[in-house]
């Protein structure tokens, strides 16, 4: 019930943000059609606003998306004239989702453990030093980190293709790219709540039974350590699909965040409207699992 | 919980592996980086080149482009008659020219894909291409409602007759062009706008589309009912839109892609090494860098102002420091090598005479002179910032060579274009490519009334000049004519400042790859491009 009342909300609130995406992008000044050769006649541009609706007051404009958006159709791209913004969607979205999901994983993956490995290290050399190498993850970003492992990685030593999207193999360096900042990330969350537990005296009492330091670390401390890490997952999911725009286009994947930067430089109206739409209702919808996750795992927190 | 979550992300990340390896496609016989992601394919509504190459290879024109030097040869046209006045083109197809579904191609699909170019419903930006048939302006404008009175007709199933308003030496070099090439009617009446997505499209080229995946790839296979599928020497074509110099040089070093084809894709900042190498080649095409005044300000509406900014100049720092691709600086507007045609020499450097010509308008050393801006697009996603280096050396400079102050004003490009189309700017950023191997692309553009002249400036003088020149039938005259026309533009009035002319680049293996020549026009058929055995 709780759930559906929050979902229903949503809906003004993705009107206020098409409305506003829809006036902003025409704000900007040129236009879809603004090139460098002009057409041969402004009669061919009088035409082509025609056919686009272009030329009507705005408010009917958007009354015409709006409508055909409730029947799934968010019109022409006009930069893309044989594709129309839903196609351009339906398939760059899954490549989006499936890079953001890998980078997911790695962050965890590779956070966790070196989180709890440090906590379990805590003021030895390999504390500072795997502490040194999460900061730099957490301070090097993308644009760099994507380059430096194409060259030495790709380049140099030929283990991976350099760019695209075909095998597993070719998915290797983007989703390492993508994710090491959160992974760096997680890997301090996860440090400073492991420490914590680790000094809790359900800890201590588990150590004075007598049970060998591995299994107090995965039967007793991690549960507890991990739902600093588990709070942060949601926005951290959120960011990942929807910020891989930069990596994309390094590796020339054929996903959707370079259409969501190059969509406004084209003044592609549909699809700039179309984009922030999904991406909007993704980001709501990710902040509304992300509290309904916290009352599964913290009994406490009651939603209403 | 813990247990569900780390299941549901195993999932996901093995969907997306799934996802990622699923598509199980054979490897292409040749793999091409094309540039930017093509904005159409239907050759009624592109205007960029890198759809342009793709569309050639899917549509035939009634001819086409020599592989080697860029000229038309017959196309689906096998021949044709020109009437004594040059008005009047009569095409003969080929008996054996079919579309990729086994019927014939007729001259009435000619006369189809022609009409709809110039309908008004159909808004193609490029219907300028066919303003030279007779009444098709009017037509395209909505001065005239009857399609049977554009000068194209088909007295027989393969007899296409083309009428034109004067004399067009280039007129059959325009029928290669992408946007009058031969679309198939049926197919694009069931399908409307989205007809390059409904498989199989019919084509009348060498090659069949057979995946075209936004900003992933366009797979092409050869069509074998080409009526030259003989001379088709690739199987599968790849065509990936790729934008960052880097990863195209990447892809290229790593052997995963055969050639790297758009200028857009070349890394200035190794140029210089680049240029060394044995699989890099640089050529002159027709393309002019040039600088933009609005005649319409002060002081830029004195002429003397104009000639004086663009004499202190000095093209060779431009072209030797900042664009290093071995191009050629201009003191005309039309480049060398067009065909049938020798610019006259414009202004050439000479600091003193600017000086000279900057106190005879009024500002001695500069002074008084108001401080005004030079606009110029700001490259998205670091690009090689040409543009920004230009404007900085332009900068010091007029500062260095005349004392005035010049502001540098950077837009995003579709901002850039609505400023210079507004007149909204001093001094601007400018290129031209041609888009026919003629003067008159270079010409045409700066008459008074056209969209792309954007300076202000309404000469009738030049206007005659240049619509003389085109009715001439004879080159001579038409030269001369034109050169008159060009000369007001470059020196007499100096509406613009050329600074050089463009250098293609491409970049494949000659051990490797055959069939690919460097042509003034910067046209390359795919059918005739292949790995060496």
């Amino acid at each position: 019930m709780y759930f559906l009342k929050r979902l229903l909300a949503l809906i003004p609130l993705l009107l206020v943000i098409t409305f506003l995406a829809f006036v902003l992008v025409r704000v900007a000044p040129g236009g879809p059609f603004d090139k460098e050769r002009a057409p041969a006649s402004p009669e061919i541009e009088r035409a082509l606003k025609e056919k686009f609706h272009l030329d009507e007051p705005l408010l009917k404009q958007y009354g015409r998306w709006l409508w055909g958006m409730l029947h799934g159709d968010f019109g022409p791209s006009l930069k893309y004239r044989n594709h129309n913004v839903t196609d351009i969607i339906l398939q760059g979205l899954p490549v989006s989702l499936a890079l953001g999901a890998l980078a997911f994983g790695f962050a965890l993956g590779v956070g966790i453990p070196a989180g709890v490995w440090m906590a379990v290290r805590r003021g030895q050399t390999a504390d500072y030093s795997m502490g040194f190498i999460t900061v730099l993850a957490v301070c090097v970003p993308g644009f760099v980190v994507g380059p430096l492992l194409v060259m030495q990685l790709a380049i140099e030593l030929r283990w991976f293709p350099v760019a695209l999207w075909a095998t597993p193999w070719h998915v290797v360096l983007p989703t390492v790219a993508l994710g090491l900042f959160f992974a760096g990330k997680v890997s301090r969350l996860m440090r400073e709540s492991m420490t914590e537990v680790l000094q809790k005296e359900f800890i201590m009492t588990a150590r004075a039974k007598g049970l060998t330091d591995s299994g107090i670390l995965l039967k007793h401390a991690l549960k507890p350590a991990l739902l600093p890490v588990i709070s942060y997952a949601g926005p951290m999911l959120a960011d990942l699909l929807t910020g891989s725009f930069v990596i994309e286009n390094i590796f020339q994947i054929p996903g959707i965040g370079v259409f969501l930067v190059n969509s406004s430089l084209n003044r592609d109206y549909p699809m700039v409207v179309g984009l922030v739409v999904l991406y909007a209702a993704m980001l709501l919808v990710l902040n509304l699992l992300v509290d309904l996750a916290y009352t599964r795992i913290d009994k406490r927190v009651k939603l209403d | 919980m813990l247990n569900r979550a780390v299941s549901l992300l195993a999932t996901l990340a093995c969907c997306a592996l799934i996802g990622a390896c699923g598509r199980r496609e054979p490897p292409a016989d040749l793999t091409i980086l094309n540039g930017a992601e093509p904005e159409s394919l239907d050759p009624a509504i592109m205007t960029g080149q890198p759809d342009l190459r793709v569309c050639n290879a899917l549509f035939e024109g009634l001819t086409r482009y020599d592989p080697k030097t860029g000229e038309a040869i017959p196309g689906l046209a096998e021949r044709w008659e020109i009437s004594p006045d040059l008005r009047t083109y009569t095409f003969h197809l080929r008996s054996n020219a079919v579309w990729s579904t086994g019927e014939p191609i007729t001259a009435a699909d000619c006369v189809y894909s022609w009409r709809r170019v110039l309908d008004p419903k159909i808004a193609a930006e490029y219907s300028g291409q066919l303003f030279f048939v007779k009444n098709a302006e009017e037509f395209n404008t909505g001065k005239i409602t009857d399609p049977a009175q554009v000068g194209i007709r088909a007295p027989g199933p393969r007899v296409f007759q083309v009428e034109l308003n004067s004399p067009v030496p280039f007129f059959l070099n325009l029928c290669s062009f992408g946007t009058l090439c031969v679309v198939p009617r049926g197919h694009v009446e069931r399908h409307g706008d989205r007809w390059l997505m409904v498989a199989p499209v019919p084509v009348s080229g060498p090659y069949v589309l057979e995946a075209w995946r936004l900003n992933d790839k366009i797979r092409l296979r050869k069509n074998p009912r080409y009526w030259d599928a003989a001379n088709t020497h690739s199987e599968i074509v790849d065509l990936l839109p790729i934008t960052s110099p880097n990863t195209a040089l990447n892809l290229f070093a790593t052997g995963e892609a055969d050639i790297i084809w758009d200028k857009t894709l070349v890394p200035t900042e190794l140029l210089d090494e680049l240029r060394k190498r044995p699989d890099f080649h640089t050529f002159d095409y027709i393309g002019s860098y040039f600088i933009r005044f609005n005649v319409t300000r002060k002081p830029f509406d004195d002429v003397r102002v104009r000639q004086a900014l663009t004499m202190a100049i000095d093209k060779r720092r431009l072209t030797e420091r900042i664009t290093r691709g071995g191009e050629k600086t201009a003191t005309h507007h039309t480049p060398p090598g067009v065909a049938g045609y020798r610019a006259p020499e414009g202004l050439a450097h000479n600091p003193d005479q600017a000086r000279r010509l900057l106190v005879a308008a009024g500002f001695p050393g500069g002074r008084g002179f108001p401080r005004f801006n030079y606009l110029f697009n700001a490259n998205a996603g670091g690009g090689a910032k040409t543009d920004e280096k230009i404007a900085v050396e332009l900068q010091a400079m007029w500062k260095q060579e005349l004392g005035i102050d010049v502001e540098l004003r950077s837009q995003e490009w579709k901002v850039y274009l609505a400023t210079q189309r507004q007149l909204d700017y001093d001094t601007c950023r400018s290129s031209w490519i041609g888009d026919y191997n003629d003067a008159n692309t270079f010409l045409d553009m700066f008459m008074s009334n056209n969209g792309n002249n954007r300076t202000g400036w309404k000469s009738a003088r030049y206007d005659a000049l240049v619509r003389q020149a085109n009715q001439q039938a004879g080159p001579r005259e038409r030269e001369r004519l034109f050169q008159q026309a060009e000369l007001l533009l470059i020196r007499d009035e100096t509406v613009i400042a050329p600074l050089y002319f463009y250098t293609g680049f491409f970049a494949f293996d000659p051990n490797r790859i055959e069939g690919i020549y460097a042509n003034v026009i910067d046209q390359h058929p795919i059918q005739s491009i292949r790995r060496r055995k």
